[in-house]
């Protein structure tokens, strides 16, 4: 497989403090891998490793096949990166800090017309482009680092919490425009929005501590949440609990308050037919019967160690962004 | 080569995006006016020459110099820009170089709007123009000096006063080691040669030489080994503390 990012045996130490502890994957064409994890677990510095501009203590770094530590320039040039919070130059204004961008990657008058065009357009600068950007809103500031990133139509994109600061409709929009993008490119992005994984990524990791802790489709990872093929039942029938342990595959039963209990299977197996069943069978009358849908928030909790993952409240869905 | 130039123009750009630019030419008009005229007694010595407008700019390089190169790589860090540029593809030594030159010709700028100065002493007698070229060549080259430590001191701090107040202290041992006061104390018991050694590294001693209208080669080489210097020690720290 051709591989857009290699990155092997990535360290980083600070004095004794370990941020990156032997990080490895490869990211090929077409992925778009979400960086998951705790504040403080080591994403940024990853990201700062892949994009040259920390240079790791051990371990190497491959983009588009060129080594960046060996030649850095021609793995930059294939590279868009927004960095943490991005930062830009706050007395320019957009369309002057997209030109220098473009002066600096050397593209070509025709490129740069047909390329600002395209960025001004998709990330919507059009009504700030001369305006000083320190006078933006976050989310603009936000747009300005994303539309330096993507200005030169790079293989590979880095994106550092890409969506932060951004309200829901520039959110989707972010979102839709990294997926318009993804089949041509390799792209990273570090988020703490859990749902934004299931939006747009093909691949999730999950970082703690400096190490890669998960890894997977967002699909696989979410198996791994306890509540995955769980059952929500309501019920006030008498003996309920008793009845649904009794249940070949179920491992656990647990009454969350007055006649709602919730079942988990063994081994991951789909229960739900069998619970129906004994619905049927003994007659009871139910106001609901449903499988959970694990989200990844779950797995986060469970595997970061934040929580249990039982207690989470039952209202899912007002919050969806999650305790990361 | 583009990387450098686009460096270069968006930095000499950014000074004309806020108000530092012209508060800086006004300030360096200013006191190269007051400094001139009335500590120089540009009148009362009744020469047509520029000596007393040129011999002040030592001192008045070595506040208003650091005050422009502070911010060059402190603001960066502080902002967080550094990251941005610093992942771009281009090499330090060209984001190193542009900056500086950038700087230096913001500073040219300056210099050169005092070209009435000359002009007022061309009308009042007949000033020896090859004196006053290689005087403002002299100065440049000393500003060029001036500059190169500042940013190289800027490159280690994310405070910019911290920058200046480091980078005044610096320049003025470079200043001061060719003047009397100096030179005085090593005399009495100092061979001649640390003397000469000593004065050597001075921006006053080849700046008064070449100011005297004599451009000697050995002057030329002190001011530009001692920017090449002072640069290349600012990519190495730019480099090694660019995370940080």
């Amino acid at each position: 497989m051709d591989w857009m990012i290699e990155v092997e045996g990535l360290v980083k130490t600070f004095g004794h403090l370990t941020a990156v502890n032997g990080v490895s994957f490869n990211v090929p064409k077409g992925e778009v891998l979400g960086f998951l994890g705790p504040n403080g677990a080591g994403k940024s510095t990853t990201m700062k490793m892949i994009t040259g501009f920390m240079t790791p203590t051990a371990g190497s770094v491959r983009v588009a096949g060129y080594d960046v530590d060996d030649q850095p320039i021609a793995a930059k040039a294939r590279i868009g990166y927004l960095p943490e919070g991005a930062p830009a130059y706050p007395d320019m204004t957009p369309i002057s800090f997209l030109n220098f961008v473009a002066d600096v990657r050397g593209l070509d008058t025709a490129t740069r017309r047909r390329r600002l065009d395209y960025v001004i357009a998709n990330v919507h600068l059009e009504a700030v482009l001369e305006q000083p950007i320190e006078t933006l809103s976050k989310g603009f500031k936000r747009r300005v680092g994303l539309a330096q990133a993507i200005l030169h139509d790079p293989p590979v994109l880095i994106l550092d919490e890409p969506t932060d600061g951004l309200d829901p409709n520039q959110k989707h929009e972010v979102r839709s425009l990294i997926a318009d993008m993804a089949k041509e490119k390799a792209i990273i992005i570090s988020t703490h929005i859990l749902e934004e994984v299931d939006a747009v990524c093909t691949r999730a990791m999950i970082i703690a501590e400096g190490g890669i802790v998960a890894d997977g489709t967002p699909a696989e990872l979410e198996r791994q949440s306890p509540f995955h093929n769980a059952v929500l039942i309501d019920c006030q029938d008498d003996g309920v609990a008793e009845a649904l342990f009794a249940l070949a595959n179920v491992s656990q039963v647990e009454e969350i308050q007055g006649g709602r209990y919730r079942a988990y299977p063994k081994h991951g197996e789909t229960i739900v037919a069998e619970v129906a069943d004994l619905v049927k069978q003994r007659n009871w009358s139910t106001s609901r019967l449903s499988v959970e849908s694990p989200r990844l928030d779950d797995v986060f909790r469970k595997i970061t160690g934040v929580g249990t993952g039982t207690d989470r409240s039952e209202n899912r869905g007002e919050n969806p962004e999650g305790a990361a | 080569m583009s990387a450098t130039w686009a460096v270069f123009r968006r930095e000499l750009k950014g000074y004309f995006n806020t108000p530092l630019a012209y508060i800086f030419i006004v300030i360096f008009l200013f006191l190269t006016g007051i400094f001139a005229f009335y500590m120089g007694s540009f009148f009362l010595r009744g020469q047509a020459d520029l000596k007393p407008f040129f011999n002040f700019h030592p001192w008045l390089y070595l506040f208003l110099v650091p005050a422009i190169a502070m911010r060059l790589w402190a603001e960066e860090r502080k902002s967080g820009s550094i990251e941005l540029l610093l992942t771009l593809p281009l090499s330090v030594w060209s984001a190193v170089v542009g900056k500086f030159l950038a700087a230096w010709v913001f500073i040219g700028i300056a210099l050169s709007l005092t070209f009435p100065m000359w002009l007022t002493v061309s009308y009042l007698g007949q000033p020896d123009h090859g004196v006053i070229i290689a005087s403002y060549l002299g100065s440049m080259l000393m500003a060029g000096g001036y500059l190169a430590i500042g940013a190289c001191i800027s490159a280690a701090t994310k405070n910019q006063v911290i920058a200046f107040v480091i980078s005044v202290v610096v320049c003025f041992l470079f200043t001061v080691s060719g003047a009397p006061i100096v030179l005085d104390f090593f005399a009495v018991w100092a061979p001649q040669a640390l003397l000469d050694a000593v004065a050597s590294f001075s921006f006053l001693t080849h700046f008064n030489a070449i100011q005297n209208g004599v451009i000697d080669l050995r002057d030329l080489i002190y001011f530009i080994s001692l920017i090449l210097f002072w640069l290349f020690a600012n990519l190495i720290i730019v480099d090694l503390k660019k995370a940080n």
